[in-house]
């Protein structure tokens, strides 16, 4: 399934797009680690769904806009950008820092929603859920603890480190810190307003996750009492990434389900 | 050339052995390692050390601030220098810096200042520093805003010490509706303020604007570096069209005095070794947090494939330039050299470092006053005229 890119300007920003498929549109909003690649679960999806990847401002080849200071302003950007682009009814599927994001959205306003499947969601703070600190795990450890199967991070370790590719992580490492260093992947005020969620949601955990455990499913359970809880075997942080196959069947799953 | 006396007061009776697995001494490194009784010993012996400064004719007497570490016991330098100002009458006293960044409420800063320069009856330098990469860790601390944070705190604390509040500040980091100091710096307009540094441009020119003029302190580095460094604050000053004065220029470096070099490195060796390769090792993850340097500086590290990390032994750390060891006659030769060849008018020495005992410490600090130290100073009239520097 090809993908074509574009750019998109919107609140003084350009930022990149990338659409493959045809169908209800899904909406992907990537984690920490951007979305410079078309994945195997993108093109997946495609098959059935027109899927929108977007890089988030100060991501990737989007621009770095002086206003970007949080995720609130991310949030509010993403209220725009489908508003832009006119999106109704659409499946926002959403990945670690990219779930915190969502949250943020729908608890503003989620009518262009219709249904939110997220993954590993950074974003609220679960008393006595010992997180991990990706901001302090040293070289390859990185790369490394966001897996159980490190055939995954074998090949992308293998990759060369070029000025480019080098220019990309460093800066989807900054805004990440500027979203996400203090407090520690969270907001302390976003559990307050997750009951404003009536969005039909799907929870998708890896039960291995080293970011954050899978207890963190179960706490957003309690937060949003109609989201139905898919934890992945022996998966880590990132299961569009490690079990693409079975992550693109889940999420069809729950859409068939609506 | 104005000769002071920096103290990082590290935690010298650190057990290595049982520590040695651990990745750095900064942030993580368990606090049951630190024993206070042994800390209280430290601390009594450091602030002797430092008042013998004084007595032994340094013009100045500098110290620093770092958190959650055995690289120095002075989370708080304020407590250290307000100590000093009350055991000590005529040298200044340099805080070598506050770290701006790490306060949310960085008012306090100026006023913690302000109290020490009126108690000192006008002693006082002020040193600003963004604090290093680790202690964002430590305080939480956003790195992607540190700039932002260092220069706004800047701002705030330059007019509250100069203008008449109360006054409104509004930042985008800090906020305030009533700034009003008491009390006010006792020199004026304010305490000299100077910039330690590891060397970046953008420091450099913040510190070089002729707005600013401050001092600029290049800290333990290879003597290529400190030389590359301060010939940028030249340049950058002369850009903005004026000649810096080498009062402007500064350099912080670790001695030591021996009878001959081979014995100096044989005593000193040892414990700069801890200090380079154990107190200040980190994981390049806790140097660098995203945001704290420029994205071209962390690029080129990047991409460099060295590891900045790495372990430095005393003897290549003398070729390089980033100790200064060997016989009286060696150490002085060294530091006249450096000084003819890149220009600083302030030396600020560290003679203790690492784990090097109170006798080394005495002994070297004899020998730096005694055989070292009047030289400097006959021929560094002769290279900047004295009276143009001094403090």
């Amino acid at each position: 399934m090809a993908f074509k890119q574009e750019t998109l300007a919107l609140s003084g920003c350009s930022i990149t797009l990338k659409r493959g498929g045809a169908g209800q549109p899904l909406l992907f909003l990537h984690g920490a680690s951007g979305a410079s690649a078309i994945l195997p679960f993108m093109e997946d999806l495609a098959q059935d769904f027109e899927v929108l990847v977007p890089e988030h401002p100060g991501f990737g080849a989007s621009d770095e806009p002086v206003w970007l200071d949080n995720i609130h302003d991310l949030a509010y950007f993403y209220l725009g950008f489908m508003e832009k682009l006119d999106l109704r009814e659409v499946l926002v599927v959403v990945a670690s820092i990219g779930g915190w994001l969502a949250l943020e959205i729908a608890i503003r306003n989620a009518t262009r929603m219709r249904a939110l499947s997220v993954v590993g969601a950074s974003g609220i703070h679960v008393p006595g859920l010992k997180k991990g600190d990706p901001f302090m795990w040293v070289g390859e450890a990185k790369m490394r603890n966001l897996f159980v199967d490190q055939t995954v991070p074998d090949r992308l370790l293998a990759q060369e480190a070029t000025p480019e590719n080098t220019e990309v992580a460093l800066k989807n490492q900054f805004t990440t810190a500027k979203l996400a260093w203090e407090p520690r992947l969270y907001d302390p005020n976003l559990h307050k307003w997750l009951h404003r969620i009536t969005l039909p949601t799907q929870i998708i955990w890896g039960e291995n996750d080293q970011v954050l455990p899978a207890g963190y499913a179960v706490a957003y359970r309690k937060l949003i009492p109609q989201a139905r809880v898919d934890i992945v075997p022996q998966c880590g942080h990132l299961p569009h990434v490690e079990k693409p196959g079975l992550f693109a069947k889940l999420v069809r799953e729950f859409a068939g389900s609506l | 050339m104005n000769i002071l006396l920096f103290h990082l007061m590290p935690y010298a009776d650190l057990d290595l052995e049982a520590t040695k697995d651990y990745p750095t001494v900064w942030t993580t490194l368990p606090n049951s390692f630190y024993d206070p009784k042994k800390g209280h010993a430290l601390y009594k012996r450091y602030l002797d050390e430092l008042v013998l400064g004084e007595t032994m004719g340094f013009d100045g007497v500098c110290v620093n601030e770092h958190h959650q570490t055995a690289y120095g016991m002075m989370p708080s330098p304020i407590v250290i220098a307000s100590a000093l100002t009350q055991r000590t009458t005529r040298v200044k006293i340099a805080i070598l810096g506050s770290a701006l960044p790490l306060r949310n409420h960085p008012l306090t800063i100026a006023e913690e200042h302000a109290m020490i320069d009126n108690i000192s009856g006008g002693r006082l330098i002020s040193g600003f520093v963004r604090g290093i990469g680790a202690e964002y860790h430590t305080f939480g601390v956003n790195p992607a805003f540190s700039h932002e944070r260092f220069h706004e705190a800047h701002d705030l604390i330059v007019r509250a010490w100069t203008e008449t509040g109360p006054f409104e500040f509004h930042g985008k980091h800090y906020h305030f509706e009533y700034v009003n100091l008491w009390p006010r710096p006792y020199q004026q307009p304010h305490p000299p303020i100077w910039i330690p540094s590891q060397g970046s441009r953008e420091t450099i020119e913040f510190a070089a604007d002729p707005a600013h003029k401050y001092t600029y302190l290049q800290t333990f580095s290879p003597i290529k570096t400190v030389g590359r460094y301060l010939q940028m604050y030249r340049d950058a000053a002369r850009q903005m069209g004026y000649t810096a004065s080498p009062r402007q220029l500064g350099w912080a470096s670790m001695v030591y005095v021996g009878d001959t070099d081979e014995s100096a490195l044989r005593e000193a060796g040892p414990h700069f070794e801890v200090f380079r390769n154990r107190f200040l090792k980190k994981p390049v993850e806790m140097l660098l947090p995203p945001g704290y340097s420029s994205r071209e500086s962390m690029k080129a590290i990047a991409l460099a494939k060295t590891d900045i990390t790495g372990t430095v032994d005393a003897k290549r750390a003398v070729d390089m330039g980033m100790f200064v060891c060997g016989s009286a006659k060696t150490v002085r030769e060294t530091l006249l050299r450096y000084a003819k060849e890149i220009g600083f008018g302030n030396l600020l020495t560290m003679l203790q470092f690492g784990t090097l005992p109170a006798d080394l410490t005495l002994r070297n600090m004899q020998r730096f006053a005694e055989d070292v130290m009047p030289h400097l100073r006959k021929a560094s009239k002769e290279i900047y005229g004295e009276e143009a520097i001094a403090l």
